[in-house]
């Protein structure tokens, strides 16, 4: 309880790239993703001046694929999902000029199926998780306009349940993780009519269990990573009164590594970069004193966000 | 990643054993990945990749080899025996590989892409299915893999229900089979009665389902949330309709029309008794609808009138989103000759006599109505108004204003609608069905909350039907026979103090209510009603009428639209955090919502979209305190891809603040403030204070001093 312990979580987040233990490795195959968590991490912490942005730049351009997409790491395939945190890594370190956006798009664009929904790549499988991806990164390269924004935007609102919220696929089961995936795809297009925003920020709310923290579907457990799907689409949506704000707060900081670093999914459990990314984010949603304010959609930071579309003209 | 206990940092031989079981891991990588980039697909290094797999199911770029190893299979091979054998051990790797992790999206898509092939038994998959989801039965991956497997064997959805049945019968909390109970009977309802409405036997069978779930375990959510979408299928009050109008049915405007301005003085009723506007470029006519529609248009709706001949009226939507709204506004200008004064002219407005007015989900908007008003039309000598704040600016404080004496002729405004639905004969027959339901579960829940008196489902449910009932039993033409209001927000009350962590959820609702309760009643509008002989708004001691709904402890708006006469509104003293809703009042000239917690100039936007706003209180609120915008994406600019206000997203290449400039430009470009009180919030420096004055040039008083 208590402090956010920045210097700490600061150290385990450069640490984690020089891990070799099997932890570790078994997360290789989505370690760009795992660098867009660490860094935007550090920029919420105001410490990214740690980091050598020639070498994030470079090795994320080594993963750049012919067709336009980016893959985990070097040597894996390309795949719709680290092309957006790829995208990401750029816009945050402001290096978008070292990529070609018309061949990105294309290799977007060419993922959107006959009904809208968008494929993670070839091999495609669909999920909305993968209409996120591809409105956040068009959006981002200003290109939204090359995808049929009007069929994306149907399919996304055919996933809407019963009770106000999203899954993977049309009938899929809602899940504050598709949730966010939808909601944010809805606000990046100006397409948020198609949300209920009584029903689905009472749905949202009701996820705050009594430890404080959030857990992504009833009658499962708090997770701090719901701390950021749930609390952004409740920012989006303007609902996020509903929830007990101090509670939640006191529950993220119970979930450091006060020695080591790094937050993890519940109190006392092993940390990881994407639990300490999810709570730091929803922590700054909550306005915790310290940390840069976060773009509840593009997941990035608002001065990111703003340079892209506020900045100079394009 | 998930649920893994965190280690100690001395745990030395546990750590020999994990770089051990790493370096095996890598290896296995290594040689996977250099078979990979030669496409090398002979048996051993398929098994190389299914033992890789087996250990981290999550690599996606082995599921692609695997699949590029069939596709090279399927280019040699054409016997189908064979096929069908190598296609199997496809699916051994991927049980497998399940085993290890249930959630792997990888191994799940793999499996659906050797099924879609055609040569495997989809019987099998069931059984599969069976046992993956006893272990466990909220696995989504696994219910939307079941789903694509019935869709493929085209399996009856009164077969799938059955399952979603067994399923709720072994354990009455899975959330993942009601919601595909849901999804399948709205295909089921769908499919059989050619459209959304249920059959009230089916419904009922529901019920029952769901009240055993209840009676279980009162505390257990899903079949409460499933009862709530239960009762929206059926009892969700009557379907889209046009709510209310300004100027109201039946109702009849004096006007004053001066020739040469084209100003129109505009005496009308009101639940205040008579008030009067003056508007400068011709009557507003406004119509309200209880859903967001889009396609109102001068063919959707047609106005006639013997001075409004072949009229081709401009509808505008009044919405930040564009092309759907709740509220349509157009502008009736007279012509300058070509009538009687002193004459009466009747206005005849018929709503969706044609198609084109679509909902949101793409529907049409089918309600026809008919209204009409008079317009008793005189020409003007000069008549002063007021409201032109020339001398002095207008005095927000309470000392200026005194209670009102109602006009107990005028009131209430109803909306008298001669509705010209075809669908009335079905009506009763529903109407009765509605009705004993509500009261069947309003009961259930009142012998729920005998069992368990705490109970947070149980209150907030009754509490729901209980506005329900209200509002079937009256509609919203009769908001005066409301009979629960009382009990809904004690309720409320409850509510907030059983469950303190959703507090402000219970208090908005409590607003809600709260809003619709003084909306619904002479008796109860009468104590709102205000007369202000304030200074600065009138130049001969005339008085003005204020609603003023001020230290209510609101966070939320509604029932709007029973206040669309309203010119001068006072909301100060409140909790509103956001004014959504508040852009209907399309007469609004005068609008004080100091004293409350409006967190960004963003939160403002529903304000430009009304045109005749003049002065406005926004003094002590919280603009400027927080870091966090949650309206960013409520309103059109380059984040959010909206061509409509690309003008507006341009800025000064000098200006430091990107952030303030862009809020005061979203909440007030294009409005002709004349009066702005802003102190008292954080925001307010020099900077925000230039800003604005250069965004609203037509303002002439600023916290009290003259700007110009």
């Amino acid at each position: 309880m208590g402090e956010l312990e920045i210097e700490k979580h600061t150290q385990f987040i450069m640490s984690v790239e020089k891990k070799k233990d099997f932890d570790s490795m078994v997360m290789e195959h989505l370690r760009m993703s795992g660098a867009y968590w660490g860094l935007t991490t550090l920029d919420l912490m105001g410490k990214l001046d740690a980091v050598n942005r020639e070498e994030v730049v470079s090795w994320v351009l080594q993963c750049q694929h012919d067709c336009g997409g980016f893959s985990g790491n070097v040597g894996h395939d390309p795949h719709i999902l680290y092309t957006l945190s790829a995208i990401q890594i750029l816009a945050l370190l402001d290096k978008l000029d070292t990529i070609d956006a018309d061949k990105i798009s294309a290799y977007i664009v060419g993922l959107q199926q006959e009904d809208g929904s968008f494929a993670g790549d070839e091999w495609g499988e669909i999920d909305t998780r993968f209409s996120y991806c591809a409105v956040c990164c068009l959006s981002i390269l200003h290109r939204l306009d090359k995808i049929d924004v009007g069929k994306a935007i149907s399919y996304v609102a055919s996933c809407k349940n019963f009770d106000g919220g999203f899954g993977c696929t049309p009938g899929g089961e809602s899940h504050a993780g598709q949730i966010f995936c939808c909601v944010s795809a809805f606000a990046i297009s100006g397409a948020l009519t198609h949300v209920d925003r009584d029903l689905l920020g009472w749905w949202l709310c009701e996820r705050q269990v009594k430890s404080g923290g959030l857990n992504g579907r009833p009658e499962k457990l708090a997770d701090v990573c719901y701390s950021w799907w749930v609390l952004s689409s409740l920012t989006i949506i303007e609902r996020v009164h509903w929830i007990d704000k101090e509670k939640l707060k006191t529950f993220i900081l119970d979930c450091q590594d006060k020695e080591h670093g790094g937050i993890s999914d519940r109190p006392d459990d092993a940390v990881d970069v994407f639990h300490t990314f999810f709570g730091i984010a929803g922590l700054s949603l909550l306005e915790y004193p310290g940390l840069k304010p976060i773009d509840p959609a593009y997941a990035l930071p608002v001065h990111v966000v703003d340079r892209l579309f506020f900045g100079q003209p394009h | 990643m998930h649920g893994r206990p965190r280690k100690s940092s001395s745990d030395g031989g546990s750590q020999e054993k994990d770089m051990a079981k790493a370096a095996g891991l890598q290896s296995l990588q290594t040689q996977f990945f250099k078979n990979h980039h030669e496409k090398i697909y002979t048996k051993e290094a398929l098994q190389l990749n299914a033992k890789l797999l087996e250990i981290n199911p999550d690599i996606y770029t082995a599921w692609n080899y695997r699949k590029l190893a069939i596709k090279q299979l399927l280019e040699s091979e054409s016997e189908s025996a064979s096929i069908k054998q190598s296609l199997d051990e496809e699916l051994r790797v991927v049980e497998r590989a399940l085993k290890r992790n249930l959630t792997s999206y990888g191994a799940w898509h793999h499996r659906k892409w050797v099924i879609n092939m055609g040569y495997s038994s989809l019987d099998h998959e069931f059984q599969l299915l069976d046992q993956l989801l006893k272990a466990d039965s909220r696995n989504f991956n696994a219910w939307n893999y079941r789903r694509f497997v019935a869709d493929m064997k085209k399996s009856r959805d009164e077969d799938e229900l059955k399952f979603t049945t067994k399923k709720i019968n072994e354990n009455f909390s899975n959330y993942s089979a009601w919601h595909n109970r849901s999804a399948i009977l709205s295909h089921m309802l769908k499919n059989k009665y050619g459209g959304i409405s249920a059959k009230e036997q089916e419904m009922t069978e529901e019920y029952e389902l769901v009240r055993q779930a209840l009676f279980t375990d009162t505390e257990d959510q899903s079949g409460w949330f499933y009862h709530l979408w239960l009762l929206g299928q059926k009892i969700a009050p009557i379907g889209p309709k046009l709510e209310m109008s300004w100027p109201c049915n039946g109702s009849q405007l004096v006007i004053d029309f001066n020739e040469q301005s084209h100003a129109y003085v505009s005496d009308f009723d009101t639940p205040f008794g008579t008030d009067h506007c003056m508007f400068s470029e011709g009557i507003p006519l406004v119509l309200h609808f209880s859903e967001p529609v889009k396609g109102v248009n001068a063919s959707t709706v047609s106005v006639n009138s013997l001075l409004l001949q072949s009229e081709s009226l401009v509808w505008r939507p009044i919405s930040p989103h564009g092309l759907q709204a709740k509220t349509w506004v157009t502008l009736l200008k007279l012509p300058s000759t070509n009538f009687r004064a002193g004459e009466t002219y009747t206005v005849q407005i018929r709503v969706a006599d044609t198609l084109g007015i679509i909902l949101l989900n793409g529907y049409n908007f089918a309600c026809p109505t008919a209204l009409n008003f008079s317009l008793d039309i005189h020409t003007m000598t000069i008549r002063s108004t007021g409201g032109n704040f020339e001398t002095v600016p207008l005095a927000w404080e309470a000392d200026f204003f005194f209670p009102l004496a109602i006009d107990e002729n005028k009131f209430p405004i109803e909306l008298h609608l001669d509705s010209l639905s075809i669908d009335g004969s079905g009506n009763q027959e529903n109407t009765r069905w509605q009705q004993e339901t509500l009261d069947r579960e309003i009961k259930v829940c009142r012998e729920l909350l005998e069992i368990e008196m705490d109970s947070k489902w149980a209150k907030l449910t009754l509490a729901r039907l209980l506005i329900a009932q209200d509002m079937l039993s009256g509609g919203s033409i009769l908001r005066n026979k409301r009979m629960h209001t009382d009990e809904v927000l004690q309720l409320f009350n409850d509510l907030i103090e059983i469950d303190p962590s959703h507090a402000e959820y219970y208090k908005d609702q409590f607003s809600l209510i709260l809003l619709d309760k003084v909306s619904s009643g002479k008796q109860n509008l009468q104590e709102y009603l205000w007369d202000s002989k304030g200074t600065g708004s009138l130049s001969n001691g005339e008085r003005n009428k204020w609603l003023r709904l001020h230290g209510l402890s609101l966070s939320r708006l509604g029932s709007l639209e029973q206040l669309l006469w309203v010119q001068r509104l006072d909301i100060s003293h409140n909790r509103l955090q956001s004014i959504d809703g508040l852009e209907a009042l399309q007469l609004l000239g005068c609008l004080n919502l100091s004293h409350n917690l409006l967190a960004n100039f963003t939160a403002l936007g529903p304000l430009r979209q009304i045109k005749t706003l003049r002065a406005l209180n926004i003094a002590d609120n919280k603009i400027g305190a927080h870091t966090v915008n949650s309206t960013r994406f409520s309103f059109p600019s380059a984040l959010n891809n909206s061509s409509i206000s690309n003008a507006d997203t341009t800025r000064d290449a000098d200006e430091e603040n990107l952030e303030i400039s862009w809020e005061i430009t979203i909440a007030f470009k294009g409005l002709h403030l004349r009066q702005l009180d802003i102190a008292g919030n954080p925001a307010n420096d020099e900077k925000c204070r230039r800003l604005l004055m250069k965004t609203l040039p037509s303002l002439k008083w600023l916290d009290g001093t003259s700007v110009n």
